[in-house]
This record gives C-alpha cells, structure tokens and sequence, in this order.
C-alpha cells in the first residue's frame, strides 16, 4: 500500500498530541492518587467516554467487524445484550461500594470486604491477564501493520528488511504508550482514550456513509443480505437455526448475564475509569454515559463488515475502479471484500475439512478502508485503527500498574513505604509492564497455541467473579473463606465443563474435550456461553454453602461495602438528567426500542 | 487535572481538519473515484474543523470560567459538587 505525504503527516499530528498530553500532564502528578486515580478529579463525561474507549481495543474494531461479516447483525448482542444491562448495573447498583469505600481498585475492594487471600487470587490473575492482553494487542497491531504493508516504504528507505515490520511496530507502540503513561499517568490514559474515542468515529463514520450509499442504504443491505443477517433475533430459537449457533437462554444467560456482568462489573481495567471521578454522582454515572454511544457503536464496527461481503457486485454498477491496493479481494473464492485466508507459511489459501475456503473475516475492516477511502481519509482511518490498539494497550497497562503497586507490591512485599515510593514504583511498573507486554507478543509470534490457552483459563478465572461480587455486594453473610472456595470451584467448573464438551466440528484438544467428551455444542459460542454458567452457577451455590458454616463478619466492619449496610446516596439535589437511576432506565429503553427495530 | 482535554481535542481535530480540507481543495479530483466521486476529504475536514471548533471554545469558556470562580473563592480551589461519604 502506498500511503502520502498527507497519510503521514495525519498520523503524525495524531502522535504529536498523544505524547504532548503525557508531556503536558507530567507537572500535575505530585503523588500516588494522582497517578494511580487522576486524582479522583475528571468529569463524568470523560471518565465515560475513556469507560467505553478502553475497551475499544483492536480485538473489537477488528473482530466486530469480522464477526459482522460472519453473522451480521446478530453480533450487536455482544453491546445490546452483552453490555447495556451489566453497565446499568455497575453504575447504579455498584458504583456506591466501589467510589464510596474510598478502595483504590478493585482487587482492593475485596480485601475490604472479605480478606487478604481473595483479593490476592483476584489481584494476581487479573496483573497476569493485563500484561498478556496487552502483549495480544501489540501483536495483533503488528500483525495488521505487516498485512497491510504500512511500514514497506519507510524501512525500505532505512535499508532495513521487511521482516523488521514486527520489530518496529512492537517497539514503537510499547515505547509510545510508555512514554504517555509514564509521564501522565492514568490522567494520560484516560484524556488519550477520550481523543481516540473521538479519532475512531471521526476515522470509521466516513466509511460507514461511504459504504451505505454504495449498497443503497439499509434497505438495499437488507436486500443483498440473507435475512437472518438483517435480523437479530430471528432463528434464536433454536442453535440451529441461527448464524451465531446459540440458542435464546444460552445467549441471555451465558453472555448478557454471566460474561457481561462479569466484565463490565467486576473488570478493573474499566472500573479504573469510574473510580478517576471527580464525585459519587460522576461516578456512577461514567458507565450510563458510556452505555450511550456503546449502543449505537454496532454502526460503526459491525456494519463496516457486513457491507464489505456484499461490496463488489455494487462497485461495477458504481463504476468504481479497483485500483489495485485492497489486499487481494479479487482472489477468486473470496466472498466481497473478505479475501480467503493464506497460510502464512505455505502462502497458499486454506481450506477447512468440507474443503471449502477458509474466510480471512478480520481484512473486512482494512479492506474497507483501502476499498473506500482516498488518499486523506485514509490516513485519519488508518491513525484510528492504531489509535484504537493503543488504547486497548493503554488501557491495561494503567490497570496493570495500579493492581501492581497496590494490590501486589504495597500488600505483600513492601508494607509502609512512602507516597513518593509507591508513585516510583508505579512508574517502574508501567516500564515492566511493556517490557512484559512486548515478551507476550514475542511468544505469540513463536507459540500461538501458548496464547490460546493462556485467554482460555482467564476465561475460567473470569467466569465465576461475578457471583462473588454479586454476594458480596448484597449479602452480609457472605464470608472471606466462602468467596475464595466459591471462586476456586469456579474456576475448576469452567475447566471440567470445557474438558468434557466439544463445540461441532472440532477436535479435542485446546477446543474442549480433554477429559472425554460427553456433549457436543452447535458452535464455539454455545460452548463459551455454557462454559461461563456453568462456572457461575457453581461459583454462587459454593460461596452460599460455605458461608452458611463459616464465620460471618461483624455489621460494623462492613458498613460502606455491603448494600443492606449502607446509605444510600443521596440524588436530590441533581438535576433529573444527572440522577444515575433515570439515566440507567432511559438507557434501557433505547437498548430495547434498537432490539425491536433490528429484531 | 489542570489540563482541560477539551482544548487538545479541539486543536487536533482543527489540525486535521484543516489538513483535509486544504487537501481535499487544492489536491487532485482524480483520486474520489474510489468514494463514488464525493470529495470526501473536503466535506469530512469541513466536519472535523466545525467539531474541533466547538470543543476549543467549550474548551477555553470552561477555562474562563474555572478562573473566575477560582477568583472568587479564597481558598483559590475550584469548588466541587458536594460528595456523598459513606
């Protein structure tokens, strides 16, 4: 790809502000708050839009897109059902326990609540997962940075190799994102994830009208597409039935309750950004604010997806002319914009057991871009696609530092130290913390099988906490042992469950059945979906149990953490639109009015 | 923080939005066959400038009014909404 002077020069004002905001920021960090929390002083909307931005990593550009042009529409459960509700929650129901037990993150909290061994199982897996997230997330870059080809010129006029395209982009976004935190701290974090916020839908929006008009508007994507892909309940019914494999309960249950609530409750990387509020009220309304544009995002990832498989047959009668710089989408089994998938060391294209072509659905989104996007808007579309892996990298490593130096480094290895310690070693982390980074994307490069296996257990570590929180949150009697069995059961149901079921199609190995196998699932998401209530079902019958004989914990300790126990905030003197519960039923109003427009 | 975001938004999306604009102005036409002949360069910068533009004067009113307010109290601290202890 052959990318001009004004494609640079777009990137390169971009990275200009990412760093001078670091740069700029730097004079404000005076202690540890200020650099693990902001200083608990930015406005609702920012903490919002960085609630959502954080999240918006390359794996969810990249892989709603792909996931839109596999199953269409139907992938907006991931934010209608996947996402909305859980936010809702967290903002009006757990945000008070959360800000208002002064905990300076999550894994904190549950030393607060139950005891030191809880919040160390949670703080250990949750450092662990953020630094291989974030290795996955420079890998991915890299990987999307060689396909298209953006660093081809620029080595070529170093005299460096092709096969330096991983080295730089590794180096060059871990030394970026370290740079800006290191300086700015979470303050820099968030204020980049509100300026990439801003970038994608500036980068993707243009697309998306570019595209629409092209098909004909809705209607004409209705027309071009199966029906199923058009609409999102239809078929679910039954696993069968449907694009996405999974049946209604499975989807409801195993992502919008279980997943979800786990994630978007219990996640301290998002948690982070509410927790940098400047009040109670800004708070617990950071995850209402953010549920706003999360609702309509589908338009921007997932409809780039779906109209890139029904592109071609349009271009000719647009009469737009290939000009010859989308990735292959002329390959003859390709399907639209989606080329076949090329086995990256044969060079050939694959084929699946049926022998037909293996689709290459993650190109749907940069091949858009190349397909719609002039000289220009193709820079700004292409700094969106970078701006957006960094702020999922940003994100975790800003997580990473803070469960570091607090949850690990104050609690267990480094008791009474000054303010000004903790804020150095906050700094170190953040360096460690890349550098860690940077050796996960290394191993992915050499070991992908590692990486697979490595998200599959923090899926089962994950898939239990939000029962406990769920417990703890609203159940007095919940005790410290009973959280810790429960998640520990938790997490062993997950393996057992995904040890004896396999999804259709797949073979036993790191796809389940390890243990034998004793029910096969339509798809690798009823698997997933049932895996998650299986594991939390487990997680919340254990916790009961045990508490029932263990010890509970006198009232008085537990004022400020458990609902029964504490008082409610007071919202009277806020105008209506500010009042965390009128915003959390508006938002789930139109979460529903867009389920029966697109059912 | 002492920084408003609003102000490095406003300025960079003026920034680009400039750029497309000029760009989309004075570049060649030839290059909008792709986006089905709109000059989407021109248009999209004339949105992003307006954008940029908002944000830099919400930006710099926030910051006028951040001051004033600084003045009038004589602790010199910005008062915050009250918050509610637990």
């Amino acid at each position: 790809m052959n990318l001009t002077l004004i494609d640079w020069l777009i990137m390169f004002v971009y990275f200009v502000f990412v760093l001078g905001i670091g740069f700029a920021l730097k004079r404000y960090m005076k202690n540890s708050t200020d650099f693990f929390l902001a200083g608990r002083s930015l406005p609702a909307w920012v903490c919002g839009l960085a609630f959502i931005s954080a999240n918006l990593g390359a794996q969810e550009v990249i892989g709603m897109a792909a996931s839109g042009a596999k199953y269409g529409i139907a992938t907006s459960h991931f934010y209608w059902i996947g996402a909305i509700p859980a936010m809702v929650f967290v903002g009006v129901f757990m945000m008070p326990f959360y800000y208002g037990s002064r905990a300076r993150s999550v894994p904190e909290y549950l030393s607060l609540r139950f005891d030191e061994k809880t919040r160390g199982l949670n703080a250990i897996s949750f450092a662990a997962m953020t630094v291989f997230s974030s290795g996955i997330s420079m890998y991915a870059m890299a990987k999307l940075i060689d396909v298209l080809h953006i660093l081809d010129h620029p080595l070529a006029a170093l005299g460096l190799p092709h096969s330096w395209t991983f080295h730089v982009s590794v180096i060059l976004s871990g030394v970026i994102v370290l740079i800006y935190i290191f300086l700015g701290g979470l303050t820099s974090a968030i204020y980049n994830e509100v300026l990439q916020f801003f970038l994608i839908v500036a980068g993707f929006l243009p697309l998306v009208m570019l595209g629409l008009k092209n098909v004909g508007g809705w209607s004409g994507l209705k027309h071009d597409l199966p029906s199923n892909f058009t609409h999102s309940w239809q078929g679910m019914s039954n696993a069968h039935t449907n694009p996405l494999g999974v049946e209604w309960f499975g989807l409801v249950m195993g992502l919008g309750f279980v997943l979800s609530f786990g994630y978007w409750c219990t996640d301290f990387l998002v948690v982070q950004r509410a927790m940098a509020a400047d009040s109670m009220s800004a708070a617990r309304r950071t995850p209402l604010i953010a549920a706003l544009p999360k609702m309509v995002f589908p338009l921007i990832v997932i409809l780039p997806g779906m109209i890139a498989i029904v592109v071609p047959k349009m271009v000719t009668a647009a009469n737009v002319t290939g000009t010859g710089t989308q990735i292959s989408s002329t390959a003859p089994q390709g399907k639209g914009l989606i080329p076949v998938k090329v086995d990256p060391t044969t060079g050939k294209p694959m084929f699946n057991a049926d022998g037909k072509p293996v689709l290459d659905y993650d190109l749907a989104m940069p091949n858009m871009l190349l397909h719609y996007c002039p000289t220009g808007l193709l820079g700004l579309g292409l700094t969106a696609l970078l701006a957006s892996f960094m702020s999922g990298m940003a994100g975790n490593v800003t997580a990473f530092n803070t469960v570091w130096t607090y949850d690990i480094y104050q609690s267990y290895i480094h008791k009474n130290a000054s303010d000004e310690h903790y804020l150095w070693m906050g700094r170190m982390a953040t360096v460690f913390g890349i550098i860690l980074s940077m050796g996960a994307a290394y191993a992915a490069t050499r070991f992908n099988n590692i990486m697979d296996f490595l998200q599959l257990v923090f899926a089962f570590v994950n898939a239990p906490l939000f029962a406990t929180f769920l417990l703890g949150m609203f159940w007095k009697r919940t005790t410290g042992h009973a959280a810790f069995t429960g998640l520990l059961s938790g997490t062993a149901a997950a393996a057992i469950h995904q040890g004896l079921t396999l999804p259709e199609g797949a073979v036993a190995g790191i796809k389940g059945g390890w243990l034998g196998l004793v029910h096969v699932y339509p798809s690798d998401m009823a698997q997933n979906f049932w895996t998650a209530i299986w594991a939390w079902t487990t997680c919340f019958v254990v916790t009961i149990l045990v508490s029932m004989v263990t010890r509970p914990r006198e009232e008085k300790e537990l004022v400020g953490l458990v609902y029964s126990l504490t008082e409610k905030p007071s919202e009277g003197h806020l105008p209506w639109y500010q009042r965390p519960a009128v915003l959390g039923v508006f938002v789930l109003s139109v979460a529903l009015l867009l389920n029966i427009i697109f059912w | 923080m002492g920084l408003d975001i609003r102000i490095p938004i406003g300025l960079m999306f003026s920034i680009l939005g400039l750029i497309l604009v000029l760009f989309g102005a004075f570049g060649n036409p030839a290059i909008y066959q792709r986006s089905m002949g709109i000059n989407v360069n021109l248009d999209w910068g004339m949105v992003l400038l307006v954008f940029g533009g908002l944000m830099l004067a919400y930006g710099i009113r926030g910051g006028r009014r951040a001051a004033a307010a600084a003045r009038g109290n004589t602790s010199g601290k910005q008062s915050r909404p009250h918050d509610t202890k637990n």
